[in-house]
């Protein structure tokens, strides 16, 4: 969904400089998800359909409220439903808005080798442009959430946009929009960090979750998603939300340092060949049936 | 076969002094092989580096670049397997080859007085063969891995990255060989090209390139010219 209008800051597999590298705009967006208010009645999910046109579908039925394992190319926002057994016997029912999670250091972004494939604007939206996209599917490989997804018929990479089009015109995502229980909030980073903080203070002071805390990763350089759970501690009982998330070290490597050294070995190997030319030449010996020695 | 050579240039030897080297199917196969690997190369390296995508703009864009990678690949893979078939025994390393490997520095400096003699294959050539072969293997077992890479459970995560590792290492291993053998087989041994394109050689190529292999042929049904 190319968004010429916002500033870009960050492009996929592009050769030398980045036009908007190194803009800061004081405004990041962010979605701030409170799994501890989310009823899952999945209008989210319904909302996003309708906005990207993409149609319902039958759902994967596995013992759960959940529609479907995980997202698809074609299904960008799912509630992940996950019963918790606590300490003390009691069963919870944890539900969390699964999406993209739009992080400041984009893995997926990193491992794209097709140029402008992937941007990151100045607002922090990390976005897919399908016209530049050659579906290779090293995204997959860079993303540490498991979101990108790949379209059999287009072989073009999809994922949810955190609604860049609608952003862009000023209105919140979809699926902020389309919440019963206002468990999703939209604003600038700072703004939500400050709600979350609230709301993280609230459950430990008044209802108890003394382990409650904000879903923001380090690892991956903070998140344009963030969740407040009831466990902080316990990410992975929320549909497997990873506790440490990271852009993977041998992605880093292999998109840094092993770029240098694999062009400088074959440069090397070009100017060490005509080297052994210059010096010793063609074999001496009469061979060539056809044109060989000089 | 000798007989094929359309159009001999004054400079050729008579048709007579002509030996075969590599016969049709031999030369066929090393060029699907070729063409396979070189799809793969100028691809593979657009993916590699954002220097070099123009390398897959010149094939039809990245798109097109990467839907036909794979297939070239599969393309190289089995014309590379078949070339065991044909050369499997010929390849095969032995003893007599240590002497030859001990003496690679002379063979590098074109001392080739002071290199012993050869069979079919050197043992430089022969290395070269298993370098590609085993290269091959790697490059479509982990090839795989990234052309279907939903369907490696994301549980499995680190296999989609060795999957990626162990492409880029193997891939690499093969363009130095590559590099090498190209230079080789075009420049450094003049007749070379010829012998992989047309199939034939010169007796007086055979014999110094490859004596053990020259007397073998010439003494099967082949009429002896000098001897």
């Amino acid at each position: 969904m190319s968004q010429a209008t916002l500033q870009i800051t960050r492009i996929s597999g592009h050769a030398g400089p980045v036009p908007g590298a190194g803009v800061e705009r004081a405004d990041q967006v962010c979605k701030l998800v409170d799994t501890t208010t989310c009823i899952g009645c999945k209008a989210c999910e319904v909302a996003c359909l309708e906005w990207n046109g993409y149609e319902f579908r039958e759902t994967v039925f596995d013992n759960s409220y959940q529609t479907m394992p995980e997202t698809e190319w074609n299904y960008w926002n799912l509630i992940k439903f996950n019963e918790h057994e606590r300490e003390d016997g009691s069963l919870m029912l944890l539900m969390r808005k699964d999406q993209c999670m739009h992080c400041a250091d984009p893995g997926c972004l990193l491992a794209c080798p097709a140029d402008g494939a992937i941007v990151q604007y100045s607002n922090g939206i990390v976005d897919f442009q399908q016209e530049h996209c050659i579906g290779c599917g090293y995204c997959v490989s860079g993303c540490p959430f498991n979101i990108p997804k790949f379209n059999p018929q287009t072989k073009k990479m999809f994922k949810c946009t955190l609604c860049s089009d609608r952003v862009n015109e000023g209105l919140e995502p979809a699926c902020i929009k389309s919440c019963p229980t206002g468990c999703l909030h939209f604003g600038t980073k700072d703004d939500m960090t400050d709600l979350a903080n609230k709301r993280v203070h609230q459950l430990k002071e008044h209802f108890g979750f003394s382990q409650a805390g904000v879903y923001d990763p380090p690892g991956v350089g903070g998140t344009g998603v963030m969740y407040v759970l009831h466990d902080a501690t316990n990410p992975g009982a929320y549909g497997g939300l990873p506790k440490d998330p990271q852009v993977p070290m041998l992605v880093r490597f292999w998109k840094g340092p092993a770029k240098w050294i694999g062009n400088l070995a074959m440069l090397g190997g070009i100017f060490g060949l005509a080297f052994h030319h210059m010096r010793f030449g063609a074999k001496s010996e009469n061979g060539g049936s056809e044109g060989g020695r000089p | 076969m000798s007989a094929s050579r359309a159009i001999p240039s004054p400079a050729t030897h008579e048709s007579g002094d002509s030996i075969v080297r590599y016969n049709l199917s031999e030369r066929v196969h090393h060029l699907l092989a070729t063409v396979g690997y070189l799809y793969c190369l100028a691809t593979g390296l657009a993916f590699w580096s954002p220097y070099l995508f123009w390398l897959a703009v010149i094939v039809g864009g990245g798109a097109t670049a990467r839907f036909w990678h794979p297939w070239f690949g599969l393309l190289f893979v089995i014309a590379t397997v078949w070339m065991l078939r044909l050369w499997g025994s010929d390849m095969r390393i032995t003893e007599a080859d240590e002497a030859w490997k001990k003496a690679m520095p002379h063979y590098v400096r074109n001392e080739d007085a002071r290199v012993p003699a050869a069979g079919r294959f050197n043992y430089g050539q022969k290395i070269f063969f298993w370098l590609m072969f085993w290269g091959a293997i790697l490059l479509l077992l982990s090839g795989l891995g990234l052309w279907f890479v939903e369907s490696i459970p994301f549980s499995l995560h680190w296999l989609r990255l060795l999957a990626v590792f162990v492409h880029v290492t193997a891939a690499f291993a093969t363009i130095a060989g590559f590099m090498i053998h190209v230079y080789m087989g075009v420049i450094m041994v003049p007749g070379g090209t010829n012998a992989i394109v047309r199939g034939g050689v010169s007796r007086a190529w055979a014999r110094v390139h490859h004596r053990l292999w020259y007397e073998q042929v010439t003494k099967g049904p082949t009429p002896p010219a000098g001897k």
